[in-house]
């Protein structure tokens, strides 16, 4: 729908708005950048020719309904998911031209947060935090052995945790396990999948407060995917906010947010203002007129 | 407000395609039978997709095999789960198979006068084809879907895509060391499972049907031939590969949730049934033929 056409002027896109977005898209320094990526599974499109740059050293964060692409988004920048159409490149190569084994050497300048942690059952929290230094580090074993506990150290977890399978730890406990499995390989860029998601909320603030002394420790690239305000006010300097394709007329851009995470609460796009204050609004009505339809 | 105008423009295209719907009986007919068409056209192209892919799968899983050794550390959980874990079932299944080869043969054979000939048929059907084809079935059900349930979970629990952020090939973490268990190990089970036929045919045969042990042995030797043995494992090389290809394809690409977990074990013990029953046909034509070839004097008829 074109803007023209909108009954309701408070209707913007502060994505045109945003300083720091137009800034950032014309960005030539950036360590990750999507061109017109579109993301379909059958006949689902779930991202849609989506354009993002991230500098080196900025911490993103993306935010959204569930269901908008947002872990989608996440596992194209490393490559796990191919786009359908557009392009991925990160520090400058574009990841469809590299082979599997290149892609592997791409993928270890990452750590990656999964929402659940994504530990192995299989392996103690030791063998978990050692498995990328064991693939790819030429460490010796007692090596090895004061990097994990450094590591475990970092993220607040005794070393008592080391021999206990991830199915013996409580949900903090294995996020915390999975950021320093993610941080082990001291990567460039760090990936967090809704880190705060199922948390306690002081338990969630270690977690943020965690994330920032990553970025300011290790001046990493970071990309969050959240829906907890706090996070998205707290850790990025930069937040954009996707919106489900299927709500969206045709030539609606899918990013409705581009900007600082201080400006979220003064953005007048209907849309944003009702995320960031997480209200329902009309959706429930809206969600039982499409179950009808 | 986006959300609702998309919703009301899309119940009116609903109900603008209503109207235009031809309302005469040939129409719906016809349309009965595109939509016919067009369900089948989707299983086909759902098939062939599938079946390209498992081929991919496949491709890569030998280029990896062929290419790197995987490591030890991967190696021996997978040999201990389908050698070690799986030797009491498959013993007691080859025994209990021995012995009831006795039972049915017995009847008819003493009504032949040619119960003697008994160790001959049930040794050469346990070598050549009992025993591999009942240890496949046992490691399908038992290490197949148990690789389909661990592989499916870690795919559902994102374990799978964690690896691959890691850098490391999941293909060669997860499916090489499994492959090469089942490849190895299977043929040695089948032996296991031959040798525990063999004995609890012997026990029923020479101590409760009273069947001198002496013809019992000889005519076996007479005819179970060194090749019916050869062919036995070389079949249960072939169906330990699909036991495991099957495993782990079904596991990697399985559905979400458990609902798809449950589904691709189940679907990797069918699959792997039905494919180790068509091998075994194809498998006992081709080595007829050889069999002939090589020996074309000998009867193989008992």
């Amino acid at each position: 729908m074109n803007r023209a056409d909108d009954p309701n002027p408070e209707n913007d896109t502060p994505a045109s708005d945003s300083a720091a977005g137009a800034s950032l898209r014309n960005a030539t320094d950036a360590l990750i950048e999507l061109r017109g990526v579109t993301i379909r599974f059958g006949k689902q499109t779930v991202l849609r020719n989506l354009d993002l740059a991230i500098p080196a050293g900025q911490t993103l964060a993306v935010i959204g309904e569930s269901g908008c692409g947002k872990s989608v988004l996440m596992k194209t920048v490393i490559g796990l998911i191919r786009p359908t159409e557009g392009q991925v490149f990160f520090d400058g190569v574009d990841l469809a031209t590299l082979d599997e084994k290149s892609l592997a050497r791409v993928r270890i300048r990452f750590g990656y947060v999964f929402q659940n942690a994504a530990l192995f059952d299989s392996m103690t929290v030791g063998q978990n935090i050692a498995f990328p230094l064991r693939q790819h580090a030429d460490l010796s074993p007692a090596q090895i052995d004061d990097v994990v506990a450094a590591r475990l150290a970092e993220v607040g977890l005794p070393r008592s945790v080391l021999a206990k399978k991830p199915a013996e730890l409580s949900g903090g406990m294995r996020k915390r396990v999975g950021l320093a499995r993610a941080l082990v390989l001291n990567p460039e860029v760090v990936l967090y999948d809704e880190p705060t998601t199922g948390l306690d909320p002081i338990m969630s603030d270690v977690i943020n407060e965690l994330m920032l002394r990553t970025r300011h420790r290790y001046t990493v690239t970071g990309i969050v995917v959240t829906h907890d305000m706090t996070t998205a006010r707290k850790v990025p300097d930069r937040v954009v906010m996707l919106y489900p394709i299927a709500r969206l007329d045709e030539d609606e851009p899918q990013m409705i947010y581009d900007g600082r995470p201080d400006r979220l609460e003064s953005v007048r796009d209907r849309r944003v203002r009702q995320f960031v204050a997480g209200e329902a609004g009309q959706r429930l009505s809206e969600m039982q007129q499409e179950g009808r339809d | 407000m986006h959300g609702r105008r998309t919703v009301r423009r899309k119940r009116e295209m609903s109900r603008a395609a209503d109207i235009e719907r031809p309302a005469s009986s040939s129409g719906g007919l016809s349309r009965a039978l595109a939509d016919w068409v067009a369900d089948w056209g989707r299983v086909v192209i759902d098939s062939l997709v599938d079946v390209g892919r498992f081929t991919m799968f496949i491709v890569e899983t030998l280029a990896w095999l062929l290419t790197r050794m995987p490591k030890p550390e991967t190696i021996w959980p997978a040999f201990y789960q389908v050698g070690v874990l799986s030797l009491p079932v498959v013993a007691l299944t080859g025994t209990f198979i021995g012995m009831v080869l006795a039972v049915h043969s017995y009847g008819q054979f003493e009504a032949m006068h040619l119960e003697t000939r008994l160790g001959a048929v049930i040794n050469k059907s346990l070598v050549s084809e009992l025993g591999p084809v009942l240890a496949a079935t046992m490691l399908a059900g038992r290490v197949g879907s148990a690789m389909a349930a661990e592989l499916g979970t870690m795919r559902v629990t994102e374990q799978i895509d964690a690896l691959a952020c890691m850098g490391a090939n999941p293909i060669y973490y997860l499916v090489v060391p499994r492959l090469l268990a089942c490849l190895l190990l299977i043929p040695v089970l089948t032996i296991m499972a031959d040798f525990m036929g063999v004995f609890g045919g012997h026990t029923f045969s020479v101590y409760v049907f009273r069947i001198d042990f002496h013809h019992y042995w000889s005519n076996s030797a007479d005819y179970v031939m060194n090749f019916d043995i050869f062919s036995g494992l070389f079949k249960s090389l072939l169906f330990g590969a699909t036991i495991a290809l099957v495993a782990c394809y079904q596991g990697f690409y399985c559905g979400a949730g458990a609902e798809g977990v449950g589904r691709a074990a189940t679907a990797s013990f069918v699959y792997s049934f039905v494919i180790i029953l068509i091998l075994d046909l194809v498998m006992n034509v081709q080595l007829e033929a050889i069999y002939k070839t090589l020996w074309p004097d000998q009867a193989r008829l008992l």
